[in-house]
């Protein structure tokens, strides 16, 4: 894993101690609210609903086992107790006071950590592959790259006030479990001749106006990286709009120039600035790349992993649901689901923060991933150690067994924290996966992505999700608009609209609905809900919906 | 013709804790909807407004919030205030909890 240079230390303590003093001068009023707003920003710290929010950077979604025991501490000491990870795998915390939180940047800085670039109009957290270095499919571990890219970022002087904010993700395989299409820029490493590149996308992104990336370029050497990204990102912020928030993403300035005269643009700029990259950002990623190196893999055999399977059923369906294959044969990538039934997707306790941190210690070589479907991952665990790991999640309320299935949906903290909220989305959530667990037709289902955001600004991802739903202040009431048909990974795509939205205590029987004529409708129960759909269209899932009264609905 | 002034209470952060807070008819604040100043004046109502924004070393975001008169005193109208009155619905903590602790008028 990364460990931060003399260089980055230095960086991250000025900051905290900067901000530092930006509070006490909040405090005895040497600066308006005003003045303050954008400081506490730059540091991640919102105003939210009932308290302030902190939202942490989790670089790429990987921290150590040491990053993850402060967080529980910092959970414990300075808030309630708890902490919620988000689709940007980075963490928040839902109840700090603003005189608590210069103590927590420096404990954050005591772990290498930070809150840097996690708010305002500048380039945020570089997303990647949760399963990155671990996956058996990859073409090569995407991280040496997203940090320095990270590296690249941070306090890059021309892009601390874009138009808008601007968010990269990196994925190492065809799979794309990073959802480069929904992102500014997405990046994936392709190979071509032997060689390795970056096949470059851009001006996706979800919110008011979902668009999906487009290919700015098929192969772009490695060396060219940060030229090319500054170029992009240049080009971007000269012709941005600043006029209007709801047009200021680069997916708005790709759309109305057109994909032809951005990319123009983009290389004109590219080939006047590529000769001032005179290399040292390659020498820096030779270093970053040696300090990603797999961790030494133990050798033990299977036979243990293999007598639980045969013997424990509990056991066995958790394997089946929780467990990915791994590049190396007798080791296993465990994702620890957050989607507990009835609780708040992605919500960690700080007793459970601390359990997945001792695990990763004892079986999983120190690291941890958060991905951005809100759960966490140990990337690295010997097949042999399965048993032990699962025994130890049961005992914490963690072997939840359910990736993938129904009530493992994103979901966006909406109007129980978010003061952009328009409705609520956690108890939303919580409803429809305790309903089907209820009526016994989560299993039956299958695999199914329901993604929930409480307001137009999509964080819950709805419009990628299989089934999607936004909820909408109409008129004094929380209403719930659902969509269809939307995709995340490899065939990304946009959901659509059914129809009229729903309310509150609709939106279960409304979801029942869809999946019971996705059940009677299905081939067999291989045909996933998603591939039901791409045969059948929306028509019949319409019809469920609405009935006869689709008009008057 | 000019629309009709519907009731409101005037409402902000703490700023050093984050908290909900309401003004009250004495021209404090306190933790507590109920206890709140049902502002029925718009006059009066934006007054009070410049009030909360000259105290911005005591509350952040001061705004004007419908509200409606209850038998305890002033009411949420909107959904949204009556989550800030009360907090998440998914833990057990904001308002709803400090009224168990015997602390919402801290």
């Amino acid at each position: 894993m990364y460990e931060y240079s003399d260089f980055d230390e230095a960086f991250v303590r000025a900051r905290a101690a900067q901000f530092r003093q930006q509070v006490e001068r909040r405090l005895d009023g040497s600066l308006t609210e005003e003045e303050f707003r954008p400081l506490r920003l730059m540091n991640g710290l919102y105003l939210q609903l009932h308290a302030y929010m902190l939202r942490i950077a989790i670089p790429y979604g990987t921290l150590s086992a040491g990053q993850m025991r402060q967080l529980a501490m910092i959970a414990e000491r300075w808030d309630e107790g708890y902490g919620h990870f988000t689709t940007r795998q980075n963490i928040q915390f839902n109840w700090p006071k603003l005189v608590d939180v210069p103590d927590i940047i420096d404990a954050l800085a005591d772990v290498q950590m930070h809150a840097i670039q996690t708010s305002g109009n500048t380039i945020r957290n570089t997303t990647t592959d949760v399963f990155a270095g671990a996956a058996a499919d990859e073409i090569a571990d995407p991280r040496p790259i997203a940090e320095l890219i990270r590296e690249w970022s941070t306090d890059h002087a021309e892009f601390q006030f874009l138009p808008r904010k601007f968010k990269i993700a990196i994925t190492g395989t065809e799979a794309d479990r990073a959802v480069i299409r929904a992102h500014d820029i997405g990046l994936q490493l392709v190979e071509k001749d032997g060689e390795i590149g970056l096949k470059v996308l851009v001006g996706g992104g979800l919110g008011r106006t979902p668009m999906l990336g487009q290919v700015i370029r098929d192969f772009l050497p490695v060396a060219d990286l940060l030229p090319y990204l500054e170029a992009v990102i240049s080009t971007y912020n000269l012709m941005g709009r600043r006029d209007n928030k709801y047009k200021a993403r680069i997916k708005i300035t790709v759309f109305e120039n057109g994909l032809d005269a951005f990319k123009a643009a983009v290389e004109e700029e590219f080939a006047r600035i590529r000769p001032t990259f005179s290399g040292v950002d390659q020498e820096i990623l030779r270093v970053i790349a040696a300090q990603f190196a797999p961790p030494a893999f133990k050798n033990d055999p299977v036979d243990s992993y293999e007598a639980a399977l045969s013997v424990d059923p509990v056991f066995r369906r958790w394997v089946a649901r929780n467990i990915t294959a791994h590049k190396v044969e007798n080791h296993a990538i465990v994702t620890i689901s957050l989607k507990e039934h009835g609780k708040t997707p992605g919500d960690a306790t700080a007793d459970q923060m601390r359990v997945m941190a001792d695990l990763a210690d004892r079986y999983g070589y120190g690291e941890l991933r958060i991905s951005h479907e809100q759960n966490v991952v140990l990337p690295h665990v010997a097949k042999a150690d399965l048993p032990a790991v699962h025994a130890e999640l049961l005992r914490a309320g963690l072997a939840t067994a359910n990736v993938g299935l129904l009530s493992d949906m994103i979901c966006c903290p909406g109007m129980d924290y978010c003061a952009l909220a328009t409705a609520r989305s956690i108890p939303v959530a919580e409803n429809l996966a305790t309903h089907f667990r209820d009526i016994g037709l989560e299993d039956e289902i299958g695999n199914l992505k329901i993604k929930i955001s409480g307001c137009i600004n999509a964080c819950g991802h709805h419009h990628i999700g299989h089934i999607g739903i936004l909820g909408l202040d109409r008129a004094g009431v929380e209403n719930y608009q659902i969509t269809l048909g939307g995709d995340a990974g490899p065939q990304a795509a946009i959901g659509d609209k059914t129809g009229p939205g729903f309310a509150y205590d609709e939106v279960v029987p409304a979801i029942e609905r869809i999946l019971r004529a996705y059940l009677a409708l299905r081939e067999s129960p291989a045909e996933t809900f998603i591939d039901a759909f791409r045969r059948l269209g929306a028509a019949p899932f319409k019809e469920a919906l609405y009935g006869e009264n689709r008009d008057a609905a | 013709m000019a629309r009709k002034f519907t009731p409101k209470v005037l409402t902000a952060n703490d700023l050093r804790l984050g908290d909900v807070v309401y003004m009250t008819a004495s021209g404090d604040w306190t933790r507590c909807h109920a206890e709140a100043e049902l502002l029925e004046d718009e006059a009066d109502a934006e007054l009070r407004l410049l009030k909360a924004h000259g105290q911005s070393g005591i509350v952040v975001g001061a705004y004007l919030a419908d509200a409606k008169a209850g038998p305890d005193g002033p009411e949420p109208v909107h959904f949204r205030e009556a989550f800030r009155s009360r907090g998440p619905s998914n833990y057990d903590l904001g308002k709803q909890a400090d009224s168990k602790r015997g602390t919402a008028h801290v």
